[in-house]
């Protein structure tokens, strides 16, 4: 039982919000209401309603019986669209807020970074803020005395640890708050989406620091949109549904089950096309793409399996398209490209192409490792010069059992599966 | 190991998470001491000027236009003496009134016990406090007047109005996280409770007046605030009055507000982040 840091038990959070509209029939009604609701509500008060003075009956449920256990050591990413419940989750743990049912166990001193910088104030000085923040943080002075030299070095502002943080810069401010906050040591730290702070370089050494806590050994929960770093950090992950726990399971898999899910939700994938960029007078129009395989059975396209992408284009006017350029751009659902095909690339722009048309192009095997794929198609009139169009879309990869290859590498590894052999020689002994 | 459950009704005090959180509420005085004269010009001398000048207003208008007694005693170090406290008192009761909506942000991200908030903002008030003191200290060397034996309460007394100044701020805060209404009922409330206080007047005034409709004097005390004040004219100034029974109902008085005012805070206290 030792090991375990966290364990919640059919967790629930309701919150009341909005606010129910009650139809007054009567202007008797309307006034015996507007007497009587401060003294119902004086009651609800005396007996330690949350709503307060707000007329709050509606009510959703941010968490619902949620169950999960962490245990010592372990770094685990919680991830989930907006309004899943993440935010919800950390703040029961940190007890900010009580659950409304269901029992949280909690063996270790819990610290919690749900926001950088909280409490600091304008008009105290750098210094004075470190240890301001570092005790509403839940520091000990001591302990704030110990790091100071640290977290002032972490910060880079050394010369600045005397000026009121009114008169720093968005960025030093936010350094000096990460690095309060990076310095804080609890058994068990909750964290929320607070690395997407200051430039590029900053960001990566917040990583690394987080990179190293995990490393010590502490129990972490990790809330980020950013799956890069969730993979980066985590072991193990956890995927909030509209407060449910829709999975839990090693990070790879359900990084990768949210970022699909997250695109299927998203309507405009049914590998219909979206215009987002184009020309004002687009000479040619993309109407229609399509990613099938093409053996026997047809449908998806499907790894190992000969494929085809249709690009269905329409011309203004009726007019014929001079020089037509195709081009399509492969993505993986973290938006990394996958491969490029173009036109030019094979010198077969289409020339004197009708005013509608059907462009194929055609793959014979296609080395997709199965999942899904977003592709950017960006079509050209080359002869009348730009007038460009560009349109993205997105499409499903089968699994196949005749593509001859047993086990698709995890996309952890990456997504093409390059056609190979595999052979083994005997090497003589090397002659002296 | 930590348990996190839904409490019900009324729920233990848990003062040992506010002796686990000392180090914060220190912090958080520092901080209001710090900030709260922070781009002034005059600064600290704010916390002299306010009683003072109101001590100047008082004695032209009260003191000489109204003539209104001071128990024998000059009546600038009479007034002096009765807003020292009364100060003290109200603008601790301002501050830790609005104290948890205006730090709404701490609330919502990050846990410490809730009471921390209204006590710091409450004691921060005791600098400005020993820095106006240091002007009746200065009258009572002019007006030649010394001390006698029960100067020994005075530390007591201001126990006594720290408690009560708590006790309301507590109340207070806790609702005006709910009810946005007391911001605004809060001046005009304070205003109604300085007349209510024998800040102008003696209480010695009082005290006949209830005695000539047949009720006890020591129902005075009833306003926990005119015990503070009555109590520091006596243990300061050495008025000849002897408010031991007006002091004791005051007690009784805060000691019941502040204890209730825990109890009604700490009840409330979960719903603080959902709501603020």
């Amino acid at each position: 039982m030792s090991d375990i840091a966290i364990k919640a038990e059919s967790l629930s959070k309701e919150y009341f919000i909005g606010q129910t509209n009650v139809a007054y029939s009567t202007l008797r009604d309307t006034i015996v209401s507007a007497v009587s609701s401060p003294f119902k509500k004086a009651k609800a008060l005396m007996k330690g309603h949350a709503y307060g003075a707000a007329n709050l009956q509606e009510s959703i449920w941010a968490l619902k019986t949620i169950s999960f256990e962490v245990n010592k050591g372990e770094v685990v990413g919680i991830i989930g669209q907006n309004g899943a419940g993440k935010t919800t989750l950390l703040k029961i743990l940190s007890r900010i807020t009580e659950p409304t049912e269901g029992k949280v166990r909690i063996y270790g001193r819990v610290g919690a970074l749900l926001e950088v910088g909280t409490g600091f104030h304008s008009e105290l000085t750098g210094r004075e803020n470190i240890y301001l923040n570092g005790a509403i943080l839940g520091m000990r002075k001591f302990e704030i005395d110990q790091k100071f030299d640290e977290i002032v070095a972490f910060a880079e502002i050394e010369k600045f640890m005397d000026t009121p943080v009114k008169f720093y810069s968005s960025g030093m401010y936010v350094r000096l708050a990460f690095a309060v906050a990076a310095h804080l040591e609890p058994e068990i730290l909750l964290v929320d989406e607070v690395l997407a702070v200051g430039d590029v370089a900053f960001q990566k050494k917040c990583l690394g620091k987080m990179e190293d806590v995990a490393k010590e050994g502490r129990t972490v929960l990790f809330v980020s949109h950013r799956m890069g770093a969730i993979r980066n950090l985590c072991s193990r992950a956890i995927m909030l549904n509209q407060g449910h726990i829709e999975l839990s399971g090693s990070v790879e898999k359900v990084v990768h089950e949210y970022l699909t899910f997250a695109y299927k939700k998203d309507s405009a994938f049914t590998s219909q096309v979206e215009e987002y960029e184009g020309s004002r007078d687009k000479d040619v129009r993309i109407v229609g793409f399509q990613a099938r395989a093409i053996d026997a059975k047809g449908g998806h396209p499907r790894t190992g399996v000969g494929a085809e992408f249709l690009i269905d284009y329409a011309g203004r006017a009726r007019k014929r398209v001079g020089r037509l350029y195709v081009g399509i751009a492969v993505k993986d659902i973290l938006d990394s490209g996958v491969f490029f095909c173009s036109t030019n690339m094979k010198r077969s722009d289409f020339y004197d192409a009708p005013p509608r048309g059907r462009v194929i192009c055609k793959i014979d095997s296609l080395p997709l490792v199965p999942g899904r794929y977003r592709v950017d198609i960006k079509l050209i009139d080359h002869e009348t010069g730009g007038g460009y169009m560009a349109a993205s879309a997105s499409f499903d990869v089968g699994d196949s059992v005749d593509s001859g290859v047993n086990r698709y590498a995890s996309h952890k590894f990456g997504n093409i599966i390059a056609p190979h052999e595999w052979m083994l020689k005997e090497l003589e002994e090397a002659e002296t | 190991m930590i348990i996190l459950e839904p409490s019900r009704g009324w729920v233990g005090l848990k003062l040992q998470d506010i002796w686990e959180y000392r180090e914060l509420l220190y912090f958080l005085v520092w901080r209001d001491v710090k900030v709260r004269y922070k781009q002034t010009v005059l600064g600290a001398a704010w916390a002299i000027l306010q009683p003072f000048l109101t001590m100047v207003v008082f004695t032209i208008f009260f003191g000489k236009m109204a003539k209104i007694g001071s128990d024998g005693l000059p009546y600038p170090i009479f007034s002096y003496a009765g807003l020292l406290p009364w100060t003290f008192f109200a603008q601790g009761l301002t501050q830790s009134s609005n104290s948890l909506v205006s730090s709404a942000n701490l609330i919502r991200k990050v846990y410490f016990p809730r009471l921390i908030i209204p006590l710091s903002s409450v004691l921060a008030g005791v600098v400005d406090f020993l820095l106006a003191f240091t002007v009746l200290l200065g009258m009572m060397a002019w007006y030649q007047l010394t001390p006698s034996a029960p100067i020994v309460l005075f530390p007591l007394l201001l126990v006594l109005a720290l408690i009560t100044s708590v006790g309301v701020g507590l109340w207070f805060s806790a609702l005006n996280v709910q009810f946005r209404d007391i911001r605004y009922a809060l001046p005009f409330f304070v205003q109604i409770w300085l007349f209510l206080t024998p800040v102008i007047y003696p209480t010695s005034r009082v005290v006949s007046l209830l005695e000539e409709v047949g009720l006890p004097g020591w129902l005075v005390g009833l306003n926990p605030m005119a015990g503070v004040v009555e109590g520091f004219r006596w243990s300061l100034l050495g008025t000849a009055t002897n408010p031991a029974s007006i002091l004791l109902t005051s007690t009784i008085v805060a000691t019941s507000l502040f204890v209730s005012g825990v109890f009604y805070f700490k009840r409330l206290e979960k719903t603080f982040a959902d709501v603020v």
